[in-house]
């Protein structure tokens, strides 16, 4: 269902870009370098999938990305220019472009905000503190529509109140509200049951569709990034160990590494390979 | 939130403790209401009047009127309390010894004998063998004290004529006459007597509990303040500020507390010692261990993703500070707050035991209601009253505050639950 790209989706120039990224945790004996000099170039409008069984550094690398964690070594540039988030009011500017989508939604909201208050935030961060309620809720109303969500069944809820699938959609509906330009999804499917999995994906894609934006997605499930992307990373123990195309990585894998993780992924007709585990 | 006090109500342990501190509380505050005595106001002459009822001699023979009652065992009494088994006891040995009576003839359950044998026989100037001058005056005493005992006419009341000075009878107040206490207009009920200042205790007592629990509450949310901010900061903030927050910290926490406390009192000087002053000085040297605490719990939540989204959405840390990660931890900081009020009342009792307190002439506090009863030696007079109830009432104050906290550590820590 690869997404025929709109004008404003078309593959175009660098939006964000790193070079020797690195992040060590700890010191001495027990340092761990989760990633390990690290370079990629993602361009504007394509969809990209960062692969990699866990403890390889994905997270750390999508931490980075957002800026919720610094980089040991290395730089990042977003859209061509090097990354300035030294201040408060820089990073608020940065987060206006880039947005995420974590993993675990029952996690991802404060237990003690309502629903209105999540939404409120994202129309305050695009710059509408001063609409007047009707405008703020006619957008909240059509950011949940775009989600398939009733507002009218949301407002004065809290988010823990709903069900994982409709928690992420939820989230999806702040990525709708807030249209940046790059949206990191931290494995957005992984916590939620296969039938809303496909129904989360689609609607990140018509998103895309909808505000033109590059998604990145960080994954486990290497069917998954098949699926939905154009270009694959993956990764091992901190590093790329391959990159290109979906179809040149996956259909035809280079390294034993993403052979493995093809095998590691069940299929109905075939006999699971289990002697690479 | 509905939810949350219904569930702490359901811990029997948070209700024990929380009924306990609210009938302490309820009788701070309906106490002054209904009784309006000054509560540091001299009102006896000399120390350490008992407990009991005091009615106004003078107005009970005068102003009100009598009344009389046949009652038997009423003259009984009157002899039992002057005399009671351990002088008939005392009485007997001597008149053995020293009269040299036989023991068998004696019996001390007949009072008019006993006193007959006594009057005829006791010398004060015979010295027995062995026996002190302690003795000898309480024998001395006891006779006096047995003079008129037996007798049944009543006592006449004489006032003097102003012109001549002479007695002129009024009239006699027999034995069967009794007032009515309600129509005596001068009585004055002393539940717990006076103190050594010949205060009444149980009202400096209420005040003094009101007072201890003013710096308990001061302290306490000093402490849990300053803890609190540290906390937060430190654990959210990390890297340099965390380190200069924590060695802070660590410098507090190897000098006791108590020892930093008495040296502030000391240089504060007993002029600038009032309740408040000491409140905030104990809440200044107890927040240690609220901010290591909030730290600890801070540094886990820092990095959920509630928290990055939070960040994501472009909230500045004081908003994530107040909305992300204090209503996490805000069960936690109750209960530090109840630990820290008790222990504030704790240390205010330590601190005027040793005479470091607030300064005396305003206001009781409990720990200065225990040092003036230590300097007047009222434990070793025997006088209970005086001390006894301000124990007790600072251990039912911090046993309810330890109740209520682990009723609620009960209710937020499941783990902990029956």
């Amino acid at each position: 269902m690869k997404a025929k790209g709109k004008e404003e989706t078309a593959v175009g120039a660098e939006i964000l870009s790193g070079k020797g990224l690195t992040r060590v945790f700890g010191f001495g004996p027990n340092k761990t370098v989760a990633v390990d000099h690290v370079d990629f170039s993602f361009k504007k409008g394509e969809i990209i999938s960062i692969v990699g069984e866990s403890g390889s550094g994905k997270t750390t690398l999508a931490k980075m990305l957002l800026g919720l964690l610094k980089p040991t070594e290395g730089e990042i540039y977003f859209a061509g220019e090097l990354r300035d988030i030294s201040s408060h009011k820089k990073k608020r500017q940065y987060w206006q472009n880039i947005q995420a989508i974590f993993q675990d939604p029952f996690s991802s909201y404060n237990i003690f905000r309502k629903i209105d208050a999540v939404l409120l935030d994202c129309i305050r961060m695009r710059g509408g503190r001063r609409l007047p309620y009707d405008q703020k809720r006619a957008m909240m109303e059509e950011a949940c529509s775009f989600v398939n969500l009733k507002f009218d069944e949301l407002t004065n809820k809290y988010p823990f109140e709903l069900s994982g699938g409709q928690q992420q959609r939820l989230m999806i509906a702040r990525i709708f509200l807030l249209k940046p330009k790059i949206l990191l999804a931290d494995e957005p499917t992984s916590m939620i049951d296969a039938c809303s999995r496909a129904t989360i994906l689609d609607m990140l894609m018509n998103l895309r569709d909808e505000i033109g934006m590059t998604p990145i997605f960080i994954t486990h499930d290497i069917g998954l990034a098949y699926y939905v992307s154009d270009t694959v990373y993956i990764m091992e123990h901190g590093v790329f160990v391959e990159s290109g195309s979906a179809d040149d990585v996956i259909l035809n894998p280079q390294e034993p590494y993403t052979q493995r993780l093809l095998n590691d992924v069940p299929k109905l007709h075939e006999e699971w390979d289990l002697s690479t585990v | 939130m509905k939810h949350l006090l219904g569930q702490i109500f359901r811990s029997g342990k948070f209700l024990f403790g929380f009924v306990i501190f609210m009938i302490i509380m309820l009788t701070v505050l309906i106490y002054p209401l209904l009784v309006e005595y000054p509560p540091l106001k001299t009102i006896s002459r000399g120390t350490f009047l008992p407990p009991g009822i005091y009615v106004n001699v003078y107005d009970s023979m005068t102003f009100s009127e009598s009344y009389t009652l046949i009652l038997d065992n009423a003259a009984t009494k009157r002899i039992a309390s002057k005399l009671n088994a351990e002088d008939r006891q005392a009485m007997k040995e001597w008149l053995v010894i020293g009269a040299e009576l036989p023991e068998d003839e004696i019996d001390v359950d007949d009072t008019a004998k006993l006193i007959d044998l006594w009057t005829t026989n006791f010398d004060p100037t015979v010295r027995l063998p062995g026996m002190t001058n302690a003795d000898r005056n309480y024998y001395i005493r006891l006779t006096a004290s047995l003079d008129g005992l037996l007798a049944t006419e009543g006592a006449t009341v004489a006032v003097a004529n102003e012109d001549t000075g002479v007695l002129e009878e009024k009239y006699v107040i027999d034995q069967t006459t009794y007032v009515n206490v309600g129509e005596v207009p001068n009585v004055r009920v002393l539940p717990l007597g006076t103190d050594n200042f010949g205060r009444d205790v149980l009202t400096e007592l209420i005040k003094a509990i009101s007072v201890s629990l003013t710096i308990g509450f001061v302290a306490g949310t000093v402490a849990t303040t300053i803890g609190l901010i540290l906390g937060l900061v430190s654990g959210y903030i990390g890297g340099i500020v965390d380190d200069l927050i924590m060695f802070i910290t660590n410098l507090f926490t190897v000098i006791p507390s108590i020892i930093l406390l008495i040296l502030i009192s000391f240089s504060i000087g007993q002029e600038k010692r009032g309740a408040f002053t000491i409140a905030v000085v104990i809440g200044f040297t107890s927040w240690v261990w609220t901010a290591r605490a909030v730290r600890a719990q801070v540094i886990s939540l820092r990095n959920r993703d509630h928290v990055n989204l939070s960040k994501l959405s472009g909230h500045s840390i004081i908003h994530i500070l107040a909305m992300d990660i204090l209503p996490y931890i805000a069960s936690y900081v109750v209960m530090a707050l109840i630990l820290q009020i008790s222990s504030g009342i704790l240390a205010e009792a330590g601190l005027s035991i040793l005479g470091l307190g607030p300064r005396t002439t305003e206001v009781p506090t409990l720990g200065l209601m225990l040092n003036w009863a230590l300097i007047y030696q009222a434990p070793l007079l025997g006088k209970w009253w005086a001390y006894f109830p301000v124990i007790l009432i600072i251990a039912l104050i911090a046993f309810s505050m330890n109740l209520m906290n682990t009723g609620l550590d009960q209710v937020f820590n499941p783990a902990l639950r029956d």
